[in-house]
């Protein structure tokens, strides 16, 4: 394999792995995924923050 | 929330974000720098017609090449984690992280990718006019990704230009010009690429070191030591000069960064600067322990004030003054933060409360309290000090900085000087002969690495316990999941990147075997 081809393959085994590996399965955005809503995300967040002894 | 954080989560999560950031930085530098290195060849390319230097610029293109393809969209990684690992902190930057990152996506993937099209397959398809502004807006677009990344970073060492939202808990941005233009935002930049700058520069000049060595491609390897020691000279005098502005600005708006690390435990006028020394591991302070005294240390008198206010009578705090307080010289106490940090914690708790129970007269009155003048500067200004449970959580971790900014100093100034005998000797025809300084060439490559990850701890480890500094303390940025998935997710990315990694050395070392082709004999 040429150099070039193998960086092609490098670049888009990287990338199928990143996105559709370590994002679906690892890394969930969780304000976006537990919640609906800007306001239910601002409440959970807040909450988080004030929520201290 | 506290009593329930389990630290190790934090830890953890700081480790994941760690790793994959000095995973990224292994990549990012060579590509800021080496980009112009190419322009600049390409460019005498041009401007001589010599056949020769467009087989010099081809060459490095490819090394170039080899190392983008390994390090692009690795810091994708770095976003994942801020919508996993860190929800809160995501949520609470608000827009003033997303515009940044949002503007370095579009100058990342569209100017530089389209311009790299044009660089690495436009050869004799475009005229030499347009490929060579091509090359040259690849470099631009690589250092203006950086530009915005390091605003975004800017803003958490020294968070300007917004203002706090109780009803959404997002800080919203009121003036785009303070987040852009911020001193700590653009120092750090300029400060940084010039290191990237330098970084090739070693690079380039290590690599045709050993084809000299091997007496192969000396006219090649003759001319990119020309440019590489001309570009990396001129860059290493920037660095210190714009790392003296960073410093500054450190003095200025983290003096607890500072004090860490210089090893400076009590406040002085005219503080000296510690150029050299060993921290021991018996402490010097019976409250402080993380306070260690110094086995030995080489001391410039009066130089941390000429250094940071260029006055050698300037009052400058140790740590024990900024846990302590100094009424002097009207530094508040850390268990005074605390309790300001905790009351607009607490008013913020409140008004969320009087919004949920529908006491619309009370909430407007709290409301209008969190947002007066009085109260934002007074107390929200340490809202993060509210979720200190001890004054020493505030100490960065003092070893890792100190050792860390002696390293970097001393390897720049260092690199000063390499650069100027290269330059020296090559001009005078003799560098060839100077095998034991071709051979110091190639062990100046991995610490060129070693000065610019240093820089890095220095500037994150500094800023410990915060994120954002003042507003948010790492324990209260990071998102309530559990440690598994964290070291889980630890683990698989040491394990890609050092792939990755590997791919990269192996991929390169075998194109230097090769050599430039056609030339440079």
């Amino acid at each position: 394999m040429t150099w070039g081809k193998s960086l092609w393959v490098i670049i888009l085994v990287k990338l199928f792995v990143m996105f559709f590996v370590l994002k679906l399965f690892f890394f969930p955005d969780l304000l976006k995924q537990n919640f609906k809503t800007d306001k239910e995300r601002s409440a959970h967040v807040i909450e988080n923050l004030t929520n201290i002894k | 929330m506290n009593e329930l954080l389990d630290l190790s989560l934090v830890d953890w999560s700081r480790a994941q974000f760690a790793l994959t950031a000095m995973y990224h930085w292994l990549f990012v530098p060579l590509t800021l720098g080496i980009t112009f290195i190419l322009a600049i060849m390409e460019t005498i390319y041009v401007k001589t017609g010599n056949p020769e230097w467009k087989k010099i610029t081809k060459f490095w293109m490819k090394v170039f090449g080899i190392n983008f393809a390994i390090g692009v969209a690795t810091g994708i990684i770095l976003e994942f984690e801020f919508g996993t690992n860190w929800s809160n902190y995501s949520w609470f930057v608000g827009d003033i992280f997303g515009a940044p990152l949002a503007i370095e996506g579009i100058m990342a993937f569209f100017m530089e990718s389209t311009f790299i099209a044009v660089m690495f397959f436009g050869w004799g398809k475009v005229s030499k006019g347009f490929h060579l502004t091509s090359t040259w807006l690849t470099a631009l677009g690589a250092n203006l990704s950086a530009l915005w990344i390091l605003v975004a970073n800017g803003w958490m060492q020294f968070p300007v230009g917004m203002q706090f939202n109780p009803d959404t808990a997002r800080n919203e941005m009121v003036n785009f010009w303070d987040v852009f233009l911020s001193p700590v935002a653009t120092s750090k930049f300029l400060h940084t690429i010039f290191s990237g700058f330098e970084l090739a520069s070693i690079f380039v000049i290590g690599i045709s070191a050993w084809y000299i060595l091997k007496k192969r491609e000396v006219i090649f390897a003759r001319k990119s030591i020309l440019v590489a020691a001309v570009f990396g000279l001129i860059s290493s005098v920037f660095v210190i000069g714009f790392g003296h502005a960073s410093t500054q600005q450190v003095a200025y708006h983290q003096p607890m960064k500072l004090a860490a690390m210089e090893g400076l435990y009590q406040g002085q006028e005219g503080p000296g600067l510690i150029a050299m020394g060993v921290l021991s591991t018996q402490k010097t302070d019976p409250e402080y322990k993380q306070l260690k005294d110094f086995l030995f240390r080489v001391e410039i008198p009066k130089g941390l004030s000429v250094l940071a206010y260029l006055n050698t009578t300037q009052f400058m705090p140790g740590i024990k003054d900024l846990l302590d307080g100094n009424s002097e010289h009207n530094i508040l106490s850390a268990p005074e933060k605390i309790a300001r940090g905790k009351e607009a914690i607490q008013l913020l708790k409140d008004y969320k409360m009087a919004k949920d129970d529908g006491n619309e007269a009370e909430a407007s009155t709290l409301r209008a309290k969190f947002m007066s003048d009085d109260f934002q500067k007074n107390y929200f200004k340490y809202f993060g000090y509210g979720y200190i449970k001890n004054p020493t959580d505030l100490i960065p971790d003092i070893p890792m900085v100190f050792y860390s900014f002696r390293i970097m100093v001393m390897l720049g100034t260092y690199f000063v000087f390499f650069f100027f005998f290269a330059l020296l000797w090559l001009t005078r025809g003799t560098l060839e002969k100077k095998k034991w300084f071709l051979r110091l060439a190639l062990i100046t490559m991995p610490l060129a690495y070693l000065a610019s990850m240093s820089g890095w701890i220095l500037a994150e480890v500094g800023r410990q316990p915060w994120v954002i500094q003042d507003l948010l303390p790492t324990m209260a940025a990071v998102s309530q999941i559990g440690v598994s998935a964290v070291q889980v997710t630890f683990w698989l990315f040491a394990f890609v990147f050092t792939l990755l990694l590997i791919a990269e050395v192996k991929i390169m070392t075998k194109q230097i075997k090769i050599g430039p082709k056609d030339g440079g004999h």
